[in-house]
């Protein structure tokens, strides 16, 4: 409704799959309202390919309202596009203006390889919160939930790191490609909580190591992850996750043990 | 076959206790003995698949998504029901079974409804332990707010990111359980068939979405935890990826599908803009409590508003026709879904709608922000204004937010006796993919609550009883049947891969979205179903005609996949038709125009409809077979909705 309908061109980074080297593939995307979300830019590109029997362009997506995690892309140099606090998904055309060349890439880092096209495996993301992203409590037998009250600030506190979707933003924004954004979100989550303190020491060990094992690099404080985060996550996290890392390895080693829940 | 729901005997209040006494245990030693699928790893699925692990069952499971934290259940906003009382207000299980059943305009099952309102209490026990950060109160003690369609505030919530808390605890559970080698999950997996031997489900068949291979998969028991089919509009609430394949391909192996046309229709969404758009956003229902709804009073007005001349902020208050407020005075504003997304399309009927298109009304914060000042409705509600203002480039602190309309979730689903099994033995579903709790029309924060209760606490006493009773033997993967059905599958991804015409699935998704909108929406007419029956035979006729699909199997192709799943909502679909043309009656969300009181109130005809419709799958375009399940009810007494 602000403006007029445009035409954009759209430098498209296109691989067949994760062994066949890619490239840049321009394409005319015509006739964008400015009311449209990015993806549905990408949509009627895509339909105008299928039209023609071309392979459309592959991305991830799925609730297109900010809150599932699946969309990525690079856009214009930065993850999510050029406006803070949002995912691509909730990015709207009238943030570009006519005649506009706008480049979308996939996310870049090794531990994220390229399934196709703009997609790629985010797998190890999953692997991190397995190794111990959890409260080790089984279905039933539980205590009552008000009986243990939690401060209005430390549940809020907790609720702002537990907010992480999962995208890979910080990752794809980090010059280290280091995972330690959304690897702490969870530590700090579940760390700040009563329920969580039990396993608290042996918790930041073992997902630490798994990031690690996933080849995400370090941390060195620029703070690129939490510019480009779509839910805010802060680089308070990441110093929280790291007393409690050398916490554990210094004082409480004696409190650790074997993450497999059989410990 | 027979429609056994497989009711307990007994007072209400007691059926779940004694039945889980009565039902079979299988022993620890043997547990491991056994293979469990699920299908889906939303909030039903995710508890299941964590609960029966927990159990010593060896899981096996599936999503679609690239991870199980993405399943849709994540986009849940306002909150989840528990009847804890911690308010004060009169609460009870009682009261929570009650407001339920009458919410379902009195069409869902008393026994199902009272168990989920008695599991409630344990679901929020559960995610606190798990390190779920509900919204507290300055003592420290959980926080309630009150949703539609209930006088108490029973409703617990995490901002308005209810769904997604209450999710990543479910899929923290479950990666406990991965980590431990008890679950084996399979992500970017799409199921595509049941393989059934002798009667029984005893696997599945998947297509690997980024290899292409078809695979097959064997177990005792097969649980389909895949969501509702409200994508079949093509515009709805639900994530794209949202479909009904996987129920859909069970019902032509067999399962019985249940009360398709019940729908619900959100009442507070975004409204549409244009041809381009992809989804709906919901914006919540919790934004009832404090927003108020209204129109202009004249049509005069609405075309000033329509057109620009005017802003909202400027229509005068002896203007506004504040409809719920004045037509329910005791509900007002929380009146449950279907009554008010009602009442605005009658707005837009009259020509009192507002926005560009006319199809909106407001949903006023004034009010509350002058009563309660900015912050705090910024601190309640912020994220979703924000989202609304990211959508719409407009201020709702301002301006008041338009909303309209627009599916949101579906009560149908796959038909499930007391056990939560299909009547294909080993063959269960969980959650929105099943039709059990909800009746005509379902209440807020009622979804999360149903999805776990069926995960967490009924699933793991009711499969055990199947279990016991088959036995531990292994599921013989050699049996033709496998390779049969696998063949079936590559059969159909061939003749969608052969698919050269000149029109888009998509371009057939959104045609079958506004047939399904006009005539099977929120006013569905004899007159207007039969039309729409004919054109959806047509849609199916032409799609595997002139449809394209491009790409090959082997590779990840989302021209292929969507093809499958828009093939099968077409079918499903003209079921949906069917079943709102055999049901004469208004109730909930499926309002009849012939059936109707004088007040234009829904209209039910117990006398005629009170029963479960179940239908059985006779083979390809044929007509379905209709079965009923006879709705008995022992403890309330069936009354006109009210809630004036």
């Amino acid at each position: 409704m602000s403006h007029e309908n445009m035409n954009l061109t759209l430098k498209v980074w296109r691989q067949k799959n994760t062994q066949t080297p890619g490239k840049f593939v321009t394409y005319k995307a015509e006739g964008i309202s400015p009311d449209m979300s990015f993806l549905e830019m990408l949509d009627v590109v895509n339909e105008s390919l299928i039209k023609k029997q071309e392979d459309p362009i592959h991305f991830d997506h799925d609730c297109r309202e900010g809150i599932c995690g699946s969309c990525s892309l690079y856009i214009n140099g930065r993850p999510h596009g050029p406006k803070r606090a949002i995912t691509t998904c909730q990015l709207h055309m009238r943030s570009f203006n006519d005649g506009d060349t706008v480049t979308i890439e996939p996310w870049r880092s090794a531990a994220f390889p390229v399934i196709k096209d703009l997609a790629t495996d985010r797998s190890a993301f999953d692997r991190i919160q397995q190794a111990g992203g959890f409260i080790s409590v089984n279905t039933g037998g539980v205590p009552d939930a008000n009986s243990t009250p939690i401060p209005k600030v430390v549940a809020d506190e907790a609720f702002n790191s537990a907010t992480c979707i999962g995208c890979g933003a910080c990752v794809a924004a980090c010059k280290n490609a280091s995972a330690m954004l959304f690897t702490s979100a969870k530590i700090t989550q579940l760390g700040l909580l009563p329920q969580g303190q039990p396993e608290r020491w042996s918790r930041v060990q073992a997902m630490v190591k798994q990031m690690d094992k996933e080849g995400f690099g370090n941390c060195t404080n620029t703070g690129a992850c939490e510019a480009e985060c779509p839910k805010e996550i802060t680089l308070m996290n990441i110093s929280r996750m790291n007393n409690d890392f050398f916490s554990a390895k210094l004082f409480r080693e004696e409190h650790t043990h074997d993450h497999s829940g059989n410990g | 076959m027979s429609l056994n729901a497989n009711i307990p005997q007994g007072p209400l209040a007691e059926k779940w206790s004694k039945h889980k006494f009565n039902l079979k245990l299988v022993n620890p030693a043997n547990k491991r003995k056994y293979n469990v699928i699920v299908v889906g790893t939303g909030l039903a699925g995710a508890s299941a698949a964590a609960s029966l692990a927990e159990l010593g069952y060896n899981v096996t499971a599936f999503c679609f998504q690239d991870s199980p934290r993405r399943a849709h259940s994540i986009a849940a906003q306002g909150g989840i029901n528990a009847a804890k009382n911690y308010q004060n207000d009169g609460d009870s299980v009682y009261r929570l079974f009650y407001d339920t059943i009458k919410g379902g305009d009195y069409r869902a099952r008393e026994a199902n409804v009272h168990r989920l309102a008695e599991n409630s209490v344990n679901i929020i026990d559960q995610c606190v332990a798990q390190g779920v950060p509900f919204a507290r109160e300055y003592g420290g003690l959980l926080d309630n707010r009150s949703f539609g369609g209930a006088q108490v505030s029973r409703t617990f919530y995490a901002r308005g990111q209810t769904g997604q808390q209450l999710l990543l605890g479910a899929y923290s559970a479950l990666n406990r359980q991965i980590n431990l080698g008890k679950v084996k999950m399979y992500t970017r997996h799409e199921m595509l068939d049941v393989v059934m031997i002798d009667g029984h489900a005893k696997g599945i068949v998947t297509r690997n979405l980024v290899t292409g291979a078809i695979d097959t998969h064997a177990a005792h028991a097969v649980l389909l935890c895949t969501g509702g089919y409200g994508n079949v509009f093509y515009l709805s609430t639900n994530a794209i990826g949202s479909n009904v394949t996987a129920a859909w391909r069970a019902h032509k192996r067999g399962a019985y599908f249940a009360n398709p046309c019940y729908t619900q229709i959100h009442p507070t969404c975004i409204p549409v803009t244009g041809d381009h758009q992809s989804k709906l956003t919901l914006m919540s229902e919790s934004l009832r409590n404090d927003g108020r709804v209204w129109a202009p009073k004249t049509v005069e007005i609405a075309k000033k508003l329509r057109n620009k001349e005017i802003t909202a902020s400027q229509v005068k208050e002896e203007d506004r026709d504040y409809f719920l407020e004045r037509k329910y005075p005791s509900f007002g504003n929380l009146v449950p879904r279907d009554v008010a997304s009602r009442n605005a399309k009658d707005m837009a009927d009259e020509g009192r709608g507002v926005g560009t298109s006319g199809f909106a009304v407001y949903l006023d914060f004034a009010d509350a922000i002058s009563r309660m000042g900015e912050d705090t409705v910024r601190a309640k509600y912020g994220n979703l204004f924000d989202m609304y203002y990211q959508i719409t480039d407009e201020n709702p602190y301002k301006q008041p937010m338009r909303i309209y309309p627009a599916v949101h979730y579906t009560m149908g689903g796959l038909w499930v006796d007391y056990n939560l099994s299909t009547n294909v033995p080993g063959l269960y579903a969980l959650g929105e993919c099943n039709f059990s709790d909800h009746g005509a029309n379902r209440l807020g924060a009622s979804a999360l609550m149903q999805g776990l209760s069926d995960g967490y606490f009924v699933i793991p006493y009711t499969l055990g009883d199947y279990l016991a009773t088959i036995g531990p033997k292994p599921v013989d993967k050699n049996h033709p049947a496998f390779a049969q059905t696998k063949q079936d599958v590559l059969d159909n991804v061939n003749k969608l891969l052969s698919l050269k015409g000149n029109k888009t699935v998509v371009e057939y998704h959104r045609e079958l979205g506004h047939i399904m909108w006009e005539y099977c929406g929120m006013a569905r007419s004899k007159e207007g179903l039969t039309k729409a029956k004919a054109m959806i035979k047509e849609l199916k006729a032409d799609f595997w005609k002139n449809a394209v699909v491009v790409g090959e199997n082997e590779e990840l192709n989302l021209s292929l996949e969507r093809a499958g799943r828009v093939a099968d909502f077409i079918e499903l679909g003209e079921l949906m038709v069917t079943d709102a043309l055999m049901r004469n009656e208004s109730c909930g969300g499926h309002f009849r125009i012939e059936s109707q009181t004088e007040e234009g109130e829904a209209l039910r005809d117990d006398e005629n409809y009170a029963f479960v419709a179940a239908w059985e799958f006779k083979g390809e375009n044929q007509e379905e077979e209709l079965h009923k399940e006879e709705l008995v009810f022992e403890n309330v007494k069936l009354t006109q909705r009210s809630y004036k």
